[in-house]
């Protein structure tokens, strides 16, 4: 079945208590995905010039230290870790790309979950409500967030086979469905210079995004792109840096509700997931129609 | 009349208090062991199967949007929703009336054999699918693949209807007063003639519309060609 959630605050009151709610309308749609969860979280731009990564590390013994003591010989300064369950954050004095090949080349055991400006993306084995409380989402403020609960269908369930999936900065996505193409697709992608971390399905549409997004597409042409390119089924749910947008297949076989109040917009899988948000019972709401982006962007400052 | 009673005299259920199944099992008693006659359910948050499998002739109101097959496989009992109703509402309807004020999600109505289906928002993809004799009157408009192999019984769309309508129909009426997106495969115009017309007001009164003039519908039904199996049609099936 798997769940998406999605909060977009438009006050500062939900921005200061974004993972708390984010993480209630996780736990409300537990039972539609017990194998694994996970959120995108955006919140504390990394300066001008620098950069932030979440890696995740198999290793309980991680040392996250050291390796922030390399990150800051590579690039200078002296980056902290901020250690989160098996997830460490970075703040590295370099562009993204540049810090993320570094990790790549050289930490090979180690994955990077996300990479950009204000994106963290967490993601873990395991019941809802348990990743609710081994990150600590209540912690979270931010601008807006992502989450996803997995039911797996399409590959072994594993950290990296979790949702969200990230493989373009600051960009990330979250998925309900099926791909049925996505091996070929991959294949494509991965010629024109788009790289994949596992065989999942959903890591492809995001690498499909990505892809398109750098040859100069808009996120909304880039997700109209998908109603030609993907075959299968699927509710997506796409964060960026300013906002997120939400498209079905034009079957429309998997579920999305969209609700708006002045405080904040909402996307879930049921309406059991926003009915927990404060004002949901007034908020205006609606079932995304086939085939159709919506998306929500924040004011550019 | 439990303490629970309202001044109206319906028996009141909170479901932020009671759980889901316990209000099913006290209105399933109803047809066994009889009970109150009106129920409203407030707090449903969402809750799949609200009021599903009744069989007694009662009126339940629920205040607020329900989850996921609510009211399925409904007999004499009266269901009226003051929110919006997820998947698969009334599924298999044998009987009696259910409303909802807001929207449906899809598949309203599905496999129903019988009773009346109303809708005074939208309802989307696929409604009717299957529908093997109930009566769905929607005030809006419904989404695509609607009345999908639909047998019989009656749709009636005030709205405007999507992409595929009645494909593979049987013997269903269908009714749309806005535009139609496409017909499916073996679904054609027909005549609206004086005693469908009929038709038409009288399930809209027994909607409780009163603002829609039935004459402005167009029919829609079955040509009968993939009824049986033709080789000529092979490519279609």
């Amino acid at each position: 079945m798997c769940v998406i959630v999605g909060l977009f605050a438009k006050s500062t009151e939900i921005e200061e208590s974004l993972g708390r709610h984010l993480g209630t309308m996780l736990e409300q749609m537990s039972d539609r995905g017990p194998d694994s969860a996970g959120v995108a979280v955006y919140r504390d731009p990394a300066p001008s010039g620098s950069s932030k990564l979440t890696l995740f590390s198999a290793d309980p013994l991680q040392d996250w230290e050291a390796l922030g003591g390399e990150l800051g010989q590579a690039f200078g300064g002296s980056p902290e870790p901020e250690v989160r369950s098996s997830h460490a954050v970075f703040v590295v004095e370099a562009e993204a790309d540049d810090a993320e090949a570094w990790v790549r080349q050289m930490h090979p055991e180690l994955r990077v979950m996300s990479a950009g400006q204000t994106i963290e993306i967490y993601k873990e084995t395991g019941r809802p409500e348990e990743f609710v409380r081994r990150f600590a989402l209540e912690d979270f403020h931010g601008t807006h967030a992502l989450g996803h609960t997995r039911m797996a269908t399409e590959s072994r369930v594993t950290t990296e086979g979790s949702h969200p999936f990230s493989t373009g900065l600051d960009l990330c996505l979250v998925h309900n469905g099926s791909l049925s193409n996505h091996n070929r697709l991959r294949e494509k992608l991965r010629r024109e210079g788009i790289d994949f971390q596992t065989e999942n399905d959903t890591e492809v549409a995001a690498g499909y995004l990505a892809w398109r997004l750098r040859e100069g597409a808009s996120l909304e042409q880039a997700l109209e792109g998908c109603l030609d390119d993907l075959d299968g089924f699927y509710t997506f749910l796409v964060g960026t840096i300013d906002g997120f947008a939400v498209l079905r297949d034009p079957i429309a076989c998997k579920p999305a509700v969209l609700a708006e109040t002045d405080d904040w917009v909402a996307m879930g899988s049921e309406w059991r997931a926003i009915s927990v948000l404060p004002g949901a019972s007034e908020a205006r709401a609606w079932e995304p129609a086939p085939g159709t982006v919506y998306a929500w962007e924040r004011q550019k400052v | 009349m439990s303490a629970a009673a309202e001044a109206t005299g319906a028996e009141v259920v909170d479901l932020a208090v009671t759980p889901l199944r316990e209000l099913n099992q006290r209105l399933h008693n109803v047809t066994r062991d009889g009970g109150p006659a009106h129920w409203r359910i407030v707090n449903p948050n969402g809750a799949h199967a609200v009021a599903a499998g009744l069989d007694a002739e009662i009126e339940v109101e629920v205040d607020g949007h329900v989850g996921y097959y609510c009211a399925g496989m409904n007999k004499l009992a009266t269901v009226r929703v003051h929110g919006n109703a997820s998947t698969g509402l009334a599924e298999n309807i044998m009987s009696g009336t259910v409303v909802v004020h807001g929207n449906a999600s899809q598949s309203a109505a599905a496999t129903g054999r019988g009773g009346l289906v109303v809708v005074y928002g939208d309802a989307s993809a696929r409604c009717g699918i299957s529908m093997k004799g109930v009566d769905i009157v929607v005030r809006g408009s419904v989404g695509h693949l609607s009345a999908f192999m639909a047998q019989s019984g009656r749709l009636v769309v005030c709205g405007d209807a999507g992409d595929a309508l009645g494909d593979s129909i049987y013997e269903a009426r269908l009714y749309v007063r806005g535009e139609v997106g496409s017909l499916g495969a073996d679904c054609i115009q027909k005549e609206l003639r004086d005693e469908h017309v009929d038709e038409v007001r009288a399930l809209l009164e027994s909607a409780g519309i009163d603002d829609v003039n039935p004459e402005d519908f167009r029919r829609y039904g079955s040509a009968r060609k993939l009824y049986n199996f033709s080789i000529d049609n092979a490519s279609a099936y």
